[in-house]
C-alpha cells in the first residue's frame, strides 16, 4: 500500500472532532470518491472519533492519502484508553457501554470497504478503516 | 456559547441547522426547543437539515429524542431537506429515524404540520387558546 500523503489530527475534545470531519471530508473530495462515499467516510470517522474522545479518553487520526493498489483514503484512530475487552461483542449493533445506540463500532464498519480493529485492556485500542475509490 | 436559532412562525418553531454540529450544540439545541415549546404552546417543529452534510448516530438521536419530547408537549417534528447521500449513509448506518417525521423540503413540511393540527381540531380535540 503506498501512502502519497499522511497527517495526524489530535482528537482530544469536541471541536477536534469537528475538524477532523472537515479533514476527511477534503481528503475524500481530493481523492475523487463520489459524494455517497465522502459521506459514509465522514459519518465513519464522526462515530470512531466519537469513540476515541468518549471512550478512549482522547487520542489521535492520521490521515492518509492511498495511491496504489488504488486511490483511497485510510484513517487510524489510535488511543490509549481502557481498550475493549470483547471486541466481537462491541462490533454487536446496539452493544454498548456507555448511553449511545451502540451503533458507533458496527454501524462505521458498514461504512467502509475495510475494517480493522486492534485493542488491548489497559494499553488502548486502534482502529483502521479504509475507504476505495 | 454560539446557539441555533429558533424562530416562531404562528404556531410553529422553526429550526435551520447551518453549521456543523459538536454534540454539545446538539444537546444545547434539545433543550432549547423544548423550553420554547412549552413558553409559546407551539403546536409543531420544523427542522431544516438541508445544509447537513452528514447525520451520525449522535444527531439522529438527537432528532429522534427532539420528536419524542415534542409529541410529549403536544407538537408535531417534521425534519425537512435531508441530502440524499445523508439518508443512504444514516440507513446503512443502523439508523433509520422511527418516529420522526420527514418531507423533502420546507414548503412540504409545512404542510404536513398543517395538516395535522387540522386533523387535531377535526377529531374533536379541544384547542388550547
Amino acid at each position: 500500500m503506498s501512502v502519497v500523503a499522511s497527517e495526524t489530527l489530535p482528537i482530544a475534545s469536541e471541536p477536534d472532532m469537528v475538524t477532523v470531519r472537515r479533514r476527511v471530508r477534503e481528503a475524500a473530495a481530493r481523492t475523487g470518491l463520489s459524494l455517497v462515499d465522502q459521506t459514509k467516510l465522514v459519518t465513519a470517522a464522526s462515530e470512531l472519533a466519537r469513540n476515541t474522545l468518549i471512550y478512549g479518553g482522547g487520542g489521535t487520526m492520521q490521515l492518509d492519502m492511498l495511491n496504489g493498489p488504488r486511490l483511497g483514503v485510510r484513517l487510524i484512530f489510535v488511543d490509549q484508553g481502557p481498550g475493549i475487552p470483547d471486541v466481537d461483542l462491541a462490533l454487536r449493533d446496539g452493544f454498548t457501554t456507555g448511553t449511545g445506540l451502540g451503533l458507533g463500532l458496527s454501524g462505521s464498519k458498514r461504512l467502509v470497504n475495510e475494517f480493522e480493529i486492534d485493542s488491548k485492556v489497559g494499553q488502548g485500542t486502534r482502529v483502521a478503516v479504509t475507504r476505495w475509490k | 456559547m454560539e446557539k441555533i436559532p429558533i424562530l416562531r412562525m404562528g404556531q410553529f418553531l422553526l429550526v435551520t441547522i447551518q453549521v456543523d454540529m459538536h454534540d454539545r450544540l446538539a444537546m444545547a439545541l434539545q433543550e432549547d426547543l423544548t423550553t420554547r415549546i412549552s413558553e409559546t404552546a407551539a403546536r409543531g417543529v420544523l427542522i431544516d437539515i438541508s445544509s447537513l452534510e452528514i447525520v451520525d448516530s449522535f444527531i439522529g438521536r438527537m432528532l429522534g429524542n427532539i420528536a419524542a419530547m415534542s409529541r410529549i408537549l403536544d407538537a408535531q417534528t417534521v425534519v425537512v431537506g435531508m441530502q440524499p447521500a445523508v439518508a443512504i449513509t444514516l440507513v446503512e448506518l443502523g439508523m433509520s429515524l422511527p418516529g420522526v417525521r420527514t418531507a423533502l423540503n420546507v414548503d412540504a413540511g409545512m404542510e404536513l404540520l398543517k395538516l395535522s393540527l387540522n386533523g387535531h381540531r377535526a377529531n374533536g380535540h379541544v384547542s388550547r387558546r
